[in-house]
């Protein structure tokens, strides 16, 4: 039966297109789905750790002086330097980014998801694949410039204290 | 459960079917009032009368789509009224049903529709389906046309193919409604021999409703004509030509005029023709 | 209440009445119409595989819509990089259910009634009735279950070309970031906002399907009552669709 055969592969196609989008909604769009982590990577990867990395997520993107280089595509806690660790992936077209060039992340307007933005560093050596930034500078988190604000103000103390993040060399 | 093969008023232990003192009414307008009619094995047995006075609504009581209000209907020599639904099934398995403009399944085709009470009802492996399929096919001339779709398929020919479904399941008693309605003298020929045959061949017993009192009387054994709800009269077709009943008179001949009314009920004519709108 | 109101009240009361107890024989006839996939996969091919691209299409413009729509009031507050969240949000819990419920019940509902319809006005449910074979099992079953699995796999279909389409106007034409558009979107989008939308297609698959096996079912016997049948149930869907739609979404709340 021709006709049969057909119709039944039409189905099968079918079901197959709507469980795919299924899974995918329910899976990989949901911060708590449970993903495959197949995030696309054309890029070599970089690592950075910080103090607080604030509400970063994975998929945020890299920018230098605004421009998009790449983006982050993991965060973990590292247990020994008891810090956040994160992943980035640099477009290889932009592979002379000095050693010492420092990472500080940023929030995208007043209510805008938060970034990675690297200041380049004046070394003649460059970041390659599985390099450290070893400069960084961690979110400003609102909620605490706000919490020190009044804090301050109530104690009236005259001097005002640094905001939410300071430059910190490490090692 | 009544044992209606005694006692019948009509008598005889081959009734296959007796529909005894029936009452049924639709949204309480009667449609039968005190109906009596005997099927016998083996027999041709014809139920006339004119459109809408129940020919089909009857053929509904006998194959337990509908019960009666009242009175009895047994098919087997069981209340039909009575069954439950897997009984039900059992007993129309037995049966074979043409209707009036063959009810072929439309989405699958000539061969598949003779196949389908097959395929539903038995496991038979496919090479003996087929053979049966287009031994029935073959019956009642169509094993060419076994590929088509029902919608290809003239009125004449949907009523052969109807009729090889209906004979399938080799069934006891064959049910036609209206066969001739609407068909070409040479299509009309073929299902009226073919009715015949049905019924010498296979001693399938027959019940055949029409109105078309000169087919059904050539191969009828014997007939009842209906109207107003109750059985008029009844016999051979010899008896029933010979009649001087006015009302079977009346129908044989085809007059407007006569115990049966051609008017639907009404005011007084002049009465209302005078009357001033409303 | 005026007589004739009071009238319409009962026979809305029966009708729902009427359609409830049909539902209670569907699913009793379901059990077995289980037993026989390739009646359902036929419907499923019917009501889904043949609803696809209609649903596609309406899914991508949706979603296009939302991008143009969502970034030009998201810019007010310079809260762009919340137009994958917002576009997300309102395709998974919202439009991608219900309009894909209006769309199946416009494209495969009034087939579903009409095939049906005709059958019933051909004689063709009677003559399996006498045929021994229940027309609930062998007609209005396998169409209720195809449908029932196909809107959901419909919504699913809907919702992600939809983001697609929200994607293309807003990070390809509008200029929102990529990564951010997406981070921003996972970030925002919970498991339980999915399952919200996934419980709202089924739920409509079901009112839908059911509306249209029933109306089928039920149509009077001519040209004319099967196209009345196949109006109603348009109607009666995009009504049922709606109301349950806030049912829902308040249940959710
Ligand atoms: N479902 C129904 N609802 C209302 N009236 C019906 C219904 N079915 C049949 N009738 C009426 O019952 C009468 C008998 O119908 P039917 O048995 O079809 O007649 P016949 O087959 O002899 O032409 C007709 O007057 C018809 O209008
Ligand atoms: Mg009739």
């Amino acid at each position: 039966m021709r006709a049969n055969r057909s119709l039944e592969i039409g189905t099968g196609l079918f079901v197959l297109l709507g469980l795919a989008a299924l899974l995918f909604l329910s899976m990989q769009l949901p911060a708590n789905g449970l993903k495959f982590g197949f995030t696309k990577t054309a890029g070599y990867p970089v690592t950075a750790q910080f103090d607080n990395i604030g509400s970063l997520k994975v998929g945020a993107p890299v920018r230098m002086a605004g421009v998009r280089i790449g983006a982050v595509t993991r965060i973990d806690f590292d247990t020994n330097t008891e810090r956040a660790k994160v992943w980035l992936s640099i477009n290889p077209r932009f592979n002379q980014i000095p050693m010492d060039s420092s990472a500080s992340i940023d929030t995208e307007g007043l209510l805008g998801g938060q970034y990675i933005s690297i200041s380049p560093g004046g070394m003649p050596t460059y970041l390659k694949a599985g390099s450290q930034i070893i400069q960084t500078q961690s979110a400003l988190v609102l909620e605490n410039l706000i919490n020190k604000f009044f804090a301050t103000t109530a104690n009236k103390s005259a001097s005002q204290s640094s905001g939410g993040g300071t430059k910190e060399p490490q090692k | 459960m009544t044992d209606s093969q005694t006692a019948t008023p009509q008598g005889a232990s081959d009734a296959v079917i007796d529909v005894r003192d029936v009452h049924y009414a639709i949204d309480g307008r009667p449609i039968f009032s005190g109906l009596d009619i005997v099927a016998r094995r083996g027999l041709i047995t014809a139920v006339m009368g004119p459109s809408g006075t129940g020919k089909t609504t009857l053929l509904r009581l006998i194959t337990g789509q509908i019960d009666a209000d009242s009175g009895l209907v047994s098919v087997f020599g069981r209340d039909v009224g009575t069954l439950r639904r897997p009984q039900l099934y059992a007993m129309r398995q037995r049966m074979g049903m043409l209707f009036q403009n063959g009810a072929l399944l439309t989405d699958i085709d000539v061969f598949e529709n003779v196949a389908f009470p097959v395929r539903e009802h038995t496991d038979l492996p496919e090479p003996l389906i087929r053979k049966l399929v287009l031994t029935k096919l073959e019956a009642v001339g169509l094993r060419g046309a076994a590929h088509l779709m029902p919608g290809e398929l003239s009125g004449g020919m949907a009523r052969r193919v109807a009729l090889a479904r209906a004979i399938v399941m080799d069934p006891e008693v064959l049910i036609y409604d209206e066969p001739f309605v609407g068909l070409d003298p040479i299509s009309l020929g073929v299902i009226l021999r073919l009715v015949k045959q049905m019924n010498d061949a296979l001693k399938i017993t027959s019940v055949v409703v029409s109105h078309d009192v000169q087919e059904i009387s050539s191969i009828a054994d014997y007939s009842y004509l209906l109207s107003e709800g109750r059985v008029v009269a009844s016999g051979t077709p010899a008896e029933l030509a010979r009649s001087d009943s006015p009302t079977v008179r009346q129908f044989m001949t085809g007059g407007a005029e006569g115990p049966v009314r051609f008017h639907y009920p009404a005011a007084d004519y002049a009465a209302e023709l005078m009357e001033s709108p409303r | 209440m005026s007589a004739a109101s009071k009238a319409g009240v009962t026979e809305l009361l029966r009708k729902t009445g009427l359609t409830g107890l049909f539902f209670v024989r569907l699913l009793g006839a379901c059990i077995p119409a289980l037993a026989r996939p390739k009646l359902i996969i036929a419907q499923i091919y019917n009501a889904g595989a043949r609803s696809l691209i209609i649903i596609m299409l309406s899914g991508l413009f949706t979603g296009m819509v939302l991008g143009l729509q969502g970034y030009d009031l998201l810019n007010r507050f310079g809260a762009t990089e919340a137009l994958g969240t917002a576009a997300a949000m309102a395709l998974l819990k919202e439009l991608g259910p219900v309009l894909t419920a209006l769309l199946f019940a416009g494209r495969a509902g009034t087939a579903l009634t009409s095939e049906i319809g005709l059958m019933r006005a051909t004689d063709q449910l009677t003559a399996m009735e006498v045929m021994a074979v229940d027309p609930m099992r062998y007609v209005a079953a396998p169409r209720f279950l195809g449908g029932l699995i196909a809107v959901p796999l419909l919504t699913a279909v809907f919702n992600l070309i939809g983001l697609y389409g929200a994607q293309l106007i807003g990070v390809q034409l509008l200029g929102v970031d990529h990564g951010t558009f997406w981070s921003q979107t996972q970030s925002a989008v919970a498991l339980k906002d999915v399952t919200e939308g996934i419980v709202k297609s089924i739920v409509f698959g079901a009112v839908v399907s059911l509306i249209a096996v029933n109306e089928g079912y039920h149509a009077e016997p001519t040209a004319e009552g099967v196209g009345l049948a196949t109006t109603r149930t348009v109607v009666a869907s995009s009504v049922m669709t709606l109301l349950l739609d806030y049912i829902l979404t308040a249940a959710f709340m």
